[in-house]
């Protein structure tokens, strides 16, 4: 059960990531990279990580998601138009050939590796806690609140009309 | 899910991922799906650090996702403010639009 709804949401979300490069209308690029990150949520929780599941489906497919959608509609993107005489085909074939030449390269040495066995292993939302606000990443925790601080200020000061 | 082939099915599916992303990069104009492909990228190396954390049985690859998502939600907000703010200039979403920084 455990393997078929692996296998399941891997090949979900393969072919929803090639939806989210291969349509020219990014709204249903956006929708599309919303069956990604749900399908990877499912295989966070089957690799035994229920709290990094939860946060991908909160954070991810929920804040930033509609973040994305919100700034397709707000600015009434049209498709995508090919361009005529750009020269970018051939281009465009090279990268990838180039990036299916080096994914082939890398998954090939990565098959061949032994796996050992699984250690226990206890990612409850409790050990993250106790993980995230201790001494060694408590600094880095609030560092990130001012990095958001950073980023609120910047994507208002980025977004006025006038400033 | 205790097989350890899945891991390596798991680094597997975010090398996949991460290509994918590269890909849109190179491929799409339109700077929005730009940046969902550098979502798509973020989320492979993510599923890797998720999968090596269950090999190796220490949490700190999780800690690591859970700073790479709050980076990765300041980047979107960013990034779109950006994407506003240049829509606002020139009308258009087309990359090439936008090869010459000069307002």
């Amino acid at each position: 059960m455990d393997a078929f709804l692996f296998y399941a949401a891997a090949a979900l979300a393969v072919l929803s990531a090639l939806v989210v490069i291969g349509q020219r209308n990014p709204i249903y690029s956006a929708f599309a990279l919303i069956v990604t990150l749900c399908s990877l949520s499912v295989i966070f929780g089957l690799l035994g990580s229920p709290f990094i599941a939860a946060l991908q489906v909160i954070v991810y497919a929920g804040a930033i998601m509609v973040l994305f959608l919100f700034v397709l509609m707000l600015l009434n993107v049209k498709r995508e138009e090919d361009a005529p005489g750009r020269g970018g085909r051939a281009l465009a074939g090279i990268a990838t050939a180039l990036v299916t030449l080096l994914v082939a390269q890398a998954g090939a040495v990565l098959m061949r590796a032994e796996p050992g066995p699984a250690p226990a292993f206890d990612a409850s939302t409790r050990r993250m806690a106790e993980i995230l606000f201790s001494p060694h990443f408590l600094y880095v925790f609030e560092a990130t609140s001012i990095l958001i601080l950073a980023a609120l200020v910047g994507s208002v000061a980025l977004a006025k009309k006038d400033l | 899910m205790d097989h350890p082939t899945f891991v390596q099915h798991a680094v597997l599916l975010s090398l996949v991922l991460f290509g994918l992303g590269t890909l849109g990069v190179f491929l799409r104009r339109n700077v929005i799906t730009v940046l969902m492909s550098i979502e798509l990228m973020l989320n492979g190396a993510n599923l890797a650090f998720v999968a090596f954390s269950r090999a190796a049985g220490t949490l700190d690859g999780q800690v690591l996702v859970f700073f790479v998502m709050v980076v990765a939600a300041a980047e979107a907000a960013v990034g779109l403010a950006i994407v506003i703010a240049l829509h606002r200039h020139k009308d258009t979403l087309d990359v090439d639009a936008f090869g010459v920084m000069k307002g």
